[in-house]
């Protein structure tokens, strides 16, 4: 490929050397997906670090412009596959801000609860995989076995284990089953102590800390100027949360903790991570217990279905709303918008440019792992060898389908 | 968030040169040629008023066919002050742009991106390379212009013929 | 093969040399680890405490050379599919292939200009396991249908025929 040649042209410049080109992936299991590195070596130390990323690239974006409104959700279930509610969150409040509603109360309640939840999901699996990729196999069986907890929440919350596509625009598609908040509180009490459970495998694992602390070390000035967001950002010290200091839906009224460490080496993205899922219990059981019976849908028959569906049967005009809200979808005013959330990754972004037709006219998502994954050069201090550099990609938690998007 | 944001700052100092948009209504927005956005963007970045240190992502957009026809929108927080803002940089065709890498380190892949997708040269850029498509894909597929399904080959039966290329490239030109 | 279940009397086995190396093949199927997007997480979890595909003789192995199973779990892309290709090329034979998802069965929803339109354009597939992800139950079923498949199988495959070889060849 042209891209072997560009390293190897530099080699010959700066004349005899014993660097070898190594390319790690994409099918390796510890590059999470199909990412692919172009590792100049000399012996164990690694000289340049070329990422290459698109190996999953399928247009959304362009996919987006020939869809509905309400079809982008599921599209926007496949960005970050490991925390589907807060996407879809993040592109209803988009979506919403342009037609200038919001959604209900409960509604609100119900979208902070799932976003939490999957903040959970998507942190538990890096919880037990950058265990697994330095080698604490065991890590990955304990989290991937409390993470099916979690699954069985979101199937009976939206019917699906992880496509949950459960937004609209103006609240959510269905209540919460009868018996949902018990299974979630049952939820919660077991899972407090399961975090305990990782912190006492691990944290005491000198094999396991021997390979991620001191390592990968990113200052918040760089962070900063890498783009940085979410757990990756906090690690480095930066104090910023946009649920905390932009907040949107509920999370005001909630009493959360940002965490933030200092040091910014894989070990403290990790803790971050491990700290991160005990404030999204708590928040949990905050909408759990402040949540009110109300409507879940925006009553407003151009935009959304009608929730009692008996109406279908008895009112016309409930049923030529149903007929156009389904076959052509709803009008969006002209203009355009840029809403931004604290998805488990980072700043999840969506900026929409809208024609005042059914279909967005661009659709921009400004995906955190992608941004992320920027701060894996060589020129991350303490990242000296190979073994470092799966610790850092591990640690930052890329999900290859929101790179590549 | 402290106060009203100071836009009339930014229009004042670059007299002439900098707009506001009255269209847009979810944030402060200023309408900048390619010329003086490298000013812009250092000016925005270093003074003490705004502090724009993050910059969040770019976004490359084709308003084919009307004129201009392309865009760059910036979209920049504040993570001291809590702002944001968004620039907006009309671009000629064939669209040009000077990078702003040096300013925000991030810029390197938000710009490749907009490179691989839309076509839009960063002049200065270090490694402007294609980053989703491989080295020797043609065109620039989120251009209006380009088919969704994209061209037939082996593996897209579903695409469209590749005979019908060369009316876009006829597009291209007008 | 009611033979091998029986007592071992006498160590004396009567059966054909296809069942055995049938049943033995079937038995330790061996996959391979390498996940390309949703789906992936779905066969992890399959993999995983609750569902346990070790029950199945179903082993994940790192490298290609060393498995007899590729699971291809997501979106399968242009740029991706010389290389999945090669890596099928690496596998010993018998080697199977599950195309697990809609994306890499037919390309789903995905029909855009980079994506490739269902796995069978570049590898033989033995069995589409449908879903978007498939729950990882259903991946169990993809599994046990490919074990019945090898059960049935009657003679050793020689060759691996594909829909559109002589174009594949000069690209991988």
């Amino acid at each position: 490929m042209t891209d072997v040649n560009v390293i190897s042209e530099s080699n010959q410049e700066h004349g005899l050397s014993r660097e070898v080109l190594m390319n790690l992936g994409p099918q390796h299991p510890s590059t999470h997906g199909v990412l692919r590195l172009l590792l100049q070596m000399d012996g164990e130390i690694v000289k340049r670090i070329e990422p290459h990323i698109g190996l999953l690239h399928r247009g959304t974006e362009k996919l987006c412009e020939s869809f509905t409104y309400t079809q982008i959700f599921p599209l926007t279930d496949r960005l970050d596959y490991l925390c589907q509610p807060s996407n879809n969150l993040g592109y209803a409040l988009a979506v919403e801000k342009l037609l200038d509603i919001q959604a209900p109360e409960r509604a609100q309640y119900i979208r902070v609860l799932m976003a939490e939840l999957s903040r959970i999901s998507g942190h538990l699996l890096i919880t037990g995989a950058l265990p697994m990729d330095v080698g604490a196999m065991t890590s990955l069986l304990y989290t991937m076995r409390d993470r099916e907890m979690v699954m069985d929440l979101m199937e009976m919350i939206s019917g699906a284990r992880m496509h949950t596509s459960y937004c609209r625009v103006g609240g959510v598609r269905e209540d919460l089953p009868s018996g949902c908040v018990e299974r979630i509180i049952e939820f919660c009490n077991i899972f407090e102590n399961r975090i305990y459970d990782y912190e006492r495998l691990l944290e005491n694992n000198r094999v396991f800390l021997a390979r991620v602390e001191n390592v990968g070390n990113i200052s918040g000035e760089d962070a900063i100027a890498l783009g940085l967001s979410g757990p990756c950002l906090r690690a480095s010290g930066i104090d910023w949360d946009i649920r905390r200091d932009a907040p949107y839906e509920i999370y005001d009224r909630l009493d959360f903790d940002v965490i933030v460490r200092t040091d910014g080496d894989c070990y403290d993205r990790w803790k971050c991570r491990v700290d991160e899922m005990r404030e999204s219990l708590k928040m949990i059981r905050q909408c759990v217990a402040q949540m009110q019976p109300g409507p879940f849908l925006i009553d407003d028959p151009k935009i959304a279905f009608p929730v009692d569906k008996d109406l279908l049967a008895h009112s016309m005009e409930t049923h030529i709303h149903h007929f156009k809200l389904a076959a052509e979808g709803f009008k969006v005013p002209k203009g355009e918008v840029y809403s931004a959330i604290e998805a488990p990754k980072g700043e999840l972004g969506f900026y929409i440019i809208s024609d005042g037709t059914e279909k967005p006219f661009r659709l921009k998502i400004r995906a955190p792992s992608f941004v992320n994954l920027q701060a894996l050069t060589e020129r991350t201090t303490n990242m000296k060898y190979l073994a470092d550099v799966i610790a850092m990609i591990g640690s930052l938690d890329p999900v290859m389908k929101e790179v590549d998007k | 968030m402290p106060g009203q944001f100071p836009l009339e700052k930014i229009i004042d100092n670059f007299s002439g040169q900098v707009s506001t948009d009255p269209t847009v209504t979810d944030m402060p927005c200023v309408v900048v040629p390619p010329a003086v956005l490298v000013a812009l963007c250092l000016f925005l970045r270093d003074d003490d008023a705004f502090k724009f240190n993050f910059m969040a992502d770019i976004c490359g957009v084709d308003f084919y066919p009307s004129l201009p026809r392309y865009q760059l929108v910036y979209h920049l927080y504040s993570i001291d002050l809590g702002w944001r803002l968004r620039i907006k940089c009309p671009l000629d065709d064939p669209p040009k742009a000077p990078t702003i890498t040096h300013i925000w380190t991030t810029a390197n892949w938000h710009e490749r991106e907009a490179f691989d997708m839309f076509g839009i040269v960063f002049e200065g850029h270090p490694d402007l390379r294609r980053i989703y498509m491989w080295q020797e894909f043609e065109g620039w597929p989120m251009r209006r212009n380009y088919p969704l399904r994209g061209y037939k080959d082996k593996y897209n039966p579903f695409g469209e013929e590749k005979a019908s290329s060369q009316k876009h490239t006829i597009g291209d030109i007008l | 093969m009611g033979n091998l279940t029986d007592r071992y009397k006498d160590n004396v086995l009567f059966t054909t040399s296809e069942n055995i190396m049938n049943w033995s093949r079937k038995s330790s199927l061996w996959p391979e680890t390498f996940g390309i997007a949703c789906c992936a997480i779905e066969m992890i979890a399959a993999g995983c405490a609750r569902y346990d595909l070790d029950r199945f003789g179903v082993v994940f192995r790192a490298s290609p050379r060393q498995s007899d199973v590729m699971i291809i779990a997501g979106t399968v892309t242009k740029k991706m599919a010389p290389i999945i290709r090669r890596l099928y090329d690496q596998m010993p034979e018998p080697r199977y292939v599950i195309a697990m998802g809609t994306c890499a069965i037919s390309g789903g929803v995905y029909n855009t200009y980079s994506v490739v339109q269902g796995s069978d354009l570049f590898v033989p597939v033995d069995v589409n396991v449908a879903g978007c992800p498939p729950r990882p139950d259903a991946l169990l079923h993809g599994i046990v249908l490919l074990q019945e498949k090898i059960t049935k199988s009657r003679k050793q495959r020689k060759t691996d025929s594909l829909p559109q070889s002589p174009s594949m060849k000069e690209e991988v």
